[in-house]
């Protein structure tokens, strides 16, 4: 009665019990289903770190034919709209206003200088918001030096001695920030609903007292923790599912990987989740505090640490190494690389390799809180 | 003599706990005690007194500090999944999930279990016909009503024949149908499967109904025998009095209690007061204390022998745990000196209906309470009791009726009106982790009480209850949470108090000293509606309201209602059982007549 | 005042058991306040666009003095950081492929005779755009050294750029993610702690407990929200001091204009949980809700990518979004000094919000059905 067959059984029954429960309350099929699709839909659309149309005032101080040839670059730029403006006091009313994001002032004697091989412009941004101050330093460069280039050729000059960068980006060929932040955006989604569904349900049944009868039964710890994965992990798979077709088909990001290992990985990243989440609740008995330690534990550190978009290479050590202690930061390493350069096999092993450590890891420890013991 | 093995057998066990101030105390302290195979063994005592720790232990939830504990012949300390496997166990608060229905929590149960489908079939049939829920099996458990959750939690518990059926207090808040229901369906298991039962309880006739009775106070075992042995303790001791007309019953037993040096006890019983004297207290004393009612030797009861066992224990040990909480504080100034000068009723209800969609929970109900009236509101698990309790507190919106409590409506009243009432729920509704005097700081503020007079207020209360202010209030005992909850009802000296169960899973020890206090608030003119499930408790209400079903079936003085109920119905909970199912029988009649 | 002081007494009272009831328990004072501090740290130090280490391969066939120049003016940055020189472009595959190094250069045979020789000389660049904000940093600021090195070389005179940054003058990051945290961290548990307020007392069912006592719903509402938003602003608080002194990152506008919009700001937030709170009938229902509205919270308000690269639409629904007024307001304060009449319209939100939700939640302290 309590060998294999009766483990079948209670597994069976516990699964059922389970899966009623997940069913029964709309809460959770609402954050288990259609939370992700509208996550992935917002986040897919809404984040970007592309500036485009950034507008920008340009001074025109220098009003020589060669100035006006340099500031027609910036025309050119796909990611500037400049606006001229008479004075630099109104370009500073503009920007303060927040209706331009930077200033281009060419100086009076911009052109007598530049002769003298010394061509000196003025840029102003707002480092409130370094990210678009950053990337209009490198549009206004680049559209400068190009204008530079542009009209040195014309006057017969020559780029003497130049030294060209012949750049290629591989994986990523248009710098599309969308393609790094989609696949990440699948490792946010899956550590949210792993935290969120799971981190109430062992709290949930010590504060209603029925783990209490339940523990009085043939029940083994194992298969209670069995029974609480295995519902949500269903709903995990179809969210896996609705983030790699909206990915694909919505946001046009390459797969280039193995499809297979994707969904391999992801569910592997989902059974680590999943079990986090219990883990939280076995560990705390308690609602309020598994709420507050799974929002802690799972979204924020996936979010800033694990390398979604803050890349892991400019943190200092001790940041690294406790990033690299997080879950979530192998499975976004292994998520991009998958998605955008394709199997690359030491990256799949290693990766997979620490996040089933991770799951054998957690299902211990969650083992573990369920000892059948009241003090 | 061939003896069968016992079923539990316990040497020397000790449990400690850690108390709130951080010193250790045993819950369980040095019990020995032997259950025999195929017997009926209750466990009984006050509030604290280890059963539960000692079952949780029998369960293998709890590892003992010390001692050895053998059950069904195995070392649960050692293999406590063995136990598992072969006993079962329904706790104090039997752990349905609520948001699955009567059926799949039988299914679930029962797959734990590995019980066999065609076992099973008739297993389900069998319990849900015996505690009468064969109706419900789609019904979600969240939405049963008190009693049916618990014969629910029976049913899940019993769905295999245990080795062992341990049950901890399985009839708590249960009205006396079901609970008589419930006991049937243990006596049937016992006669069909010479199942072993081990319970308890704070009924002292459902321990009458036991083999074998263990009565605990305090961790230690004071006696076991058998329900007739400890009986014999109070023989010669126990009488009853019959008051003269005219002088309610509450005020002869309220001077025989307050007599503690002479007197162990006395209730109020079907009009008459019976009462337990003191070995040593002669029968001319007694002639005394009572010089102008007639009272008369009776036939001891196991409650006289557990009153007597308990308050042995408790002189022997000085300091009464369980003492009898003082009332004369509770008093206005004095006490008495609210007259009831205007006859006007100060709770008026009148055709008041209240539905949730198409479920009427109370229909029509229409009864006045007058000022300094104990006014008790009895029914079975669903009847409508709380519904209407949460009506006239204000809580809940009537679909239609009127209703009026101290002139006004609470729900539409301006704050200060309800600045006169006091309410005291079904469950424990204090802040948990707030400390006994962190409670009462916040009551008393929320009540507007502040400065000297707060002080004063909230140092009269604790005097009143003897609570410890220091205590987190999450891990007291049922019994002070229940006196806590008082205290803070009566911080603010409400005009009117209203009770929702006050002593549900209370022992009889601590009941006494809370109806001594509501006696006494009563008298200072204090209006007190209170609701029970202790029959017996109803003897000390002015007037009684029986609902069933969201309708009025009884109204009037306890005499009245049992009167009503038919001349052989002698005590309450008789009489009480006797109109709720003359009821639903009327009730089957209108609907099919129509 | 004597009128007044009764009403005081209540609130008073609860004030004091919500916050009682806060941080009695050891544990729930570090869970209220260790993460503040934990995490202000964590990123302040974990998030961050400025590159520090730039990991590089190089395949330099040129093996001359003027490639030699240009690879010693690489490392001297001190940004990137030589992992691999190989001898072959096919061996630059592995490296990238498997994130050890973010770019690789490949500088040809004929590199240095193309310079003298007065000609372009072109080095390849291979970038890993699996971050691509990274990657074009990172291939920038080459440009930047390939520039300085060609014009060193007597090459084209380039236009230099002289950039100045107003209120962060080395552009660091690190300056405008900081101060948005100062909001952003506080509010996800204040939310969370004002949405299982009620929710715990209704479980509990101590809220009936509360609605018998006199205690108006305005009284409540006060009673609970004043808590809440206290446990927020020491959260700021602690978020702030961080910033300021442990990360010296100047702060150049009033301390009482912050705190006047920390208290809106969070006033809002409390509002927002507090009547998800008013809704649930449980805990569960009260935490599902609260990280239903989280993430989006937390993603559209310009803390990781700026609002404006958004799509119109979703421009518009970050409109009822307090955080992104919230860090706005914060930014403004703290980096550039703003006065009231630089951001009186972050204002507005936080107020219409505060006098839609409070007013909400108290109604349904009532009126919410069981």
């Amino acid at each position: 009665m309590s060998g294999r067959s009766g483990f079948h059984t209670r597994l069976i029954a516990l699964t059922r019990k389970e899966t009623r429960q997940l069913l029964r309350d709309r809460s959770n099929l609402l954050v288990g289903l259609l939370l992700p699709f509208a996550l992935i839909l917002l986040f897919g659309y809404g984040l970007s770190f592309d500036v485009e149309n950034a507008p920008v005032a340009v001074v025109l101080e220098d009003r020589s034919p060669g100035a006006r040839d340099i500031v027609a670059g910036l025309d050119g730029s796909p990611y500037l709209a400049p606006v001229m403006v008479a004075s630099m006091a109104d370009a500073e009313a503009l920007m303060r206003a927040r209706k331009v994001d930077g200033i281009v002032r060419l100086p009076v004697d911009f052109s007598a200088a530049r002769a003298a091989g010394d061509g000196r412009v003025q840029l102003i941004v707002n480092g409130a918001d370094s990210t678009t101050a950053t990337a209009i330093e490198g549009y206004v460069n680049g559209a400068l030096q190009t204008a530079s280039l542009h009209a040195a050729d014309r006057a017969g000059v020559g780029a003497r001695g130049g030294v060209t960068l012949v750049q290629r980006t591989w994986f990523n060929e248009a710098g599309n920030s969308r393609w790094y932040l989609v696949p990440g955006l699948l490792v946010l989604v899956m550590t949210l609903i792993g935290a969120f569904l799971t981190s109430l349900l062992i709290a949930r049944e010590w504060e209603r007292g029925t783990l209490e009868s339940l523990f009085v039964t043939p029940v083994r710890p194992t298969e209670i923790v069995l029974s609480k994965l295995a519902p949500y992990a269903v709903i995990g798979a179809i969210d896996v599912v609705i983030c790699l077709i909206c990915a694909r088909f919505m946001f046009d990001v390459p797969i280039r990987g193995s499809l297979l290992l994707i969904i391999f990985a992801s569910l592997l990243y989902l059974i680590v989740s999943l079990l986090l989440g219990l883990f939280i609740s076995g560990a705390t008995r308690n609602q309020f505090a598994a709420s507050q330690m799974a929002l802690l534990a799972s979204f924020m550190p996936a979010m800033m640490l694990s390398g979604f978009v803050f890349d892991l290479r400019n943190v200092p050590l001790a940041i690294q190494i406790i990033a690299q202690a997080l879950p979530a930061t192998h499975f976004m390493q292994l998520v991009k690389t998958l998605f955008l350069a394709g199997t690359i096999w030491p990256i799949v092993i290693k990766s997979c390799a620490i996040l089933a450590a991770y799951a054998v890891l957690l299902a211990v420890l969650t083992r573990r809180t369920l000892a059948k013991r009241l003090d | 003599m061939s003896a069968p093995d016992p079923t539990v057998a316990i040497q020397g066990l000790i449990k400690r706990f850690d108390a709130p101030d951080g010193t250790p105390f045993d819950a369980v302290d040095a019990v020995s005690l032997t259950v025999r195979a195929g017997e009926l063994t209750a466990l009984v005592g006050p509030d604290g007194a280890g059963k539960t720790s000692l079952m949780r232990m029998m369960a293998g939830l709890l590892s003992p500090d010390a001692g050895t504990l053998s059950v069904l012949g195995i070392d649960v300390r050692a293999d406590p999944q063995s136990v598992q496997d072969r006993i079962s166990y329904m706790p104090q608060r039997f752990g349905l999930y609520e948001d699955l229905s009567v059926q799949e929590n039988l299914d679930l149960y029962a797959d734990l279990h590995g019980v066999p489908q065609a076992v099973r079939r008739e297993r389900f049939g069998r319990m849900l016909e015996m505690t009468d829920m064969a109706r419900f099996t789609a019904r979600p458990a969240g939405k049963l009503s008190g009693g049916m959750k618990q014969k629910l939690g029976l049913a899940c518990t019993l769905v295999r024949s245990p080795d062992l059926l341990l049950l901890d207090e399985p009839s708590v808040g249960v009205d006396p149908l079901s609970r008589r229901d419930l006991w049937k369906i243990i006596e049937q298991l016992i006669a069909d499967e010479r199942l072993s039962v081990i319970v308890s309880t704070a009924y002292m006739d459902e321990a009458e109904r036991c083999a074998q009775v263990f009565v605990l106070n305090r961790g230690r075992l004071l006696a076991e025998g058998s329900p007739e042995a400890l009986r014999r303790r109070a023989e010669g001791l126990t009488y009853v009095a019959e008051p003269v007309a005219g002088l309610p019953p509450r005020d002869v037993q309220a001077r025989l209690i307050d007599d503690p040096g002479s007197i162990v006890d006395a209730v109020p019983k079907g009009g008459r007061i019976w009462f337990i004297r003191r070995p040593e207290t002669d029968e001319a004393a007694l002639r005394a204390l009572l010089p102008d009612t007639r009272f008369a030797p009776r036939a001891p009861e196991l409650e006289d022998a557990f009153m007597l066992l308990l308050h042995a224990h408790e002189d022997g040990d000085g300091t009464g745990g369980t003492g009898t909480p003082a009332h004369e504080a509770a008093g206005r100034d004095g006490g008495g000196d609210i007259q009831a000068d205007d006859d006007a009723p100060v709770i008026v209800v009148r055709d008041l209906v209240r539905r949730f969609g198409d479920f009427t929970a109370v229909a029509s109900t229409s009864f006045d309470v007058h000022r300094g009236e104990i006014f008790g509101l009895l029914g079975p698990n669903g009847a409508g009791k709380t519904t209407t309790f949460r009506m006239l507190c204000g809580l809940l919106p009537a679909t239609s009726g009127h209703l009026e409590v101290a002139g006004r409506d609470l729900r539409t009243a301006r704050a200060q009106a309800r600045a006169r009432i006091g309410y005291v729920s079904q469950k424990f509704a204090l802040y948990a982790n707030l400390s006994v005097r962190e409670n009462l700081d916040f009551f008393a503020g929320a009540y507007g009480l502040s400065g000297a007079r707060a002080q004063d207020r909230i140092g009269a209360v604790i005097d009143q209850f003897q609570l410890d202010p220091r205590a987190p209030s999450g891990i007291l005992p049922t019994g002070y949470k229940q006196r806590l909850a008082m205290a803070a009802g009566l911080l603010h000296e409400p005009e009117i108090l209203f009770l929702d169960e006050p002593t549900s899973g209370i022992d009889p020890l601590a009941r006494r000293a809370f109806w001594r206090t509501i006696t006494a608030l009563a008298r200072s003119g204090v209006t007190i509606v209170v609701t029970t499930h202790f029959m017996e408790e109803a003897e000390y209400c002015d007037r009684i309201a029986i609902q069933d079903a969201g309708r009025m079936l009884a109204l009037g003085t306890p005499a009245e209602v049992r009167a009503q109920a038919g001349g052989d119905a002698a005590d309450m909970n008789a009489a009480f059982i006797a109109i709720v199912e003359q009821g639903r029988v009327d009730d089957r009649q209108d609907r099919h007549a129509a | 005042m004597a009128a007044f002081l009764p009403m005081l007494v209540p609130i008073l009272a609860l004030i004091r058991k919500e916050i009682l009831a806060l941080v009695k328990d050891p544990a729930n004072r570090t869970i209220l306040f260790a993460p503040a501090l934990i995490q202000a740290l964590l990123f302040g130090y974990g998030a961050t666009y400025d590159l520090t280490r730039v990991p590089y391969a190089v395949v330099d066939q040129s093996r001359s003095a003027a490639s030699g120049e240009f690879l010693a003016r690489l490392d001297g940055t001190g940004v990137f950081r030589r992992k691999a020189t190989l001898a072959s472009n096919d061996q630059i595959a592995d490296l990238v492929d498997n994130g050890d190094v973010l770019l690789a250069l490949s500088i040809p045979a004929d590199f240095e005779r193309r310079l003298s020789a007065g000609e372009t000389a072109p080095i390849q660049v291979i970038l890993d755009g699996r971050n691509s904000s990274t990657a074009g940093a990172a291939a920038g600021q080459i440009g930047t050294i390939a520039a300085d090195y060609a014009a060193s070389r007597g090459g084209a005179p380039p236009i230099v750029v002289e950039r100045r940054a107003w209120y962060n003058p080395n552009l660091e990051s690190r300056w405008t993610l900081m101060p948005a945290l100062i909001a952003a961290l506080s509010l996800m548990q204040t939310l969370l702690i004002a949405a299982l307020s009620v929710a715990r007392e209704r479980e509990q069912g101590t809220f009936d407990q509360l609605l018998v006592t006199p205690l108006t719903p305005i009284q409540i509402l006060i009673g609970k929200a004043l808590p809440s938003i206290m446990v927020g602003l020491i959260q700021s608080t602690i978020i702030l001091l961080i910033i300021r002194f442990w990360f010296q990152i100047p702060m150049n506008g009033s301390y009482g204009l912050l705190y006047l919009g920390l208290v809106s700001f969070t006033g809002a937030g409390v509002g927002l949980g507090l009547s998800i709170s008013a809704v649930s009938l449980t805990m569960q229902q009260a935490m599902l809700y609260t990280f239903l509205i989280i993430m989006p919270l937390m993603l559209l308000s310009g803390l990781l990518t700026p609002v404006h690269n958004m799509p119109e639409l979703l421009q518009i629904l970050t409109y009822i979004n307090p955080l992104r007024w919230g860090i706005d307001l914060v930014r403004r304060v703290y980096l550039e000094g703003a006065g009231f009449t630089d951001i009186w319209f972050d204002f507005v939100p936080l107020l219409v919000m505060m006098a839609v939700t409070l007013p909400l939640a108290a109604w349904l302290f009532r009126h919410r059905l069981s």
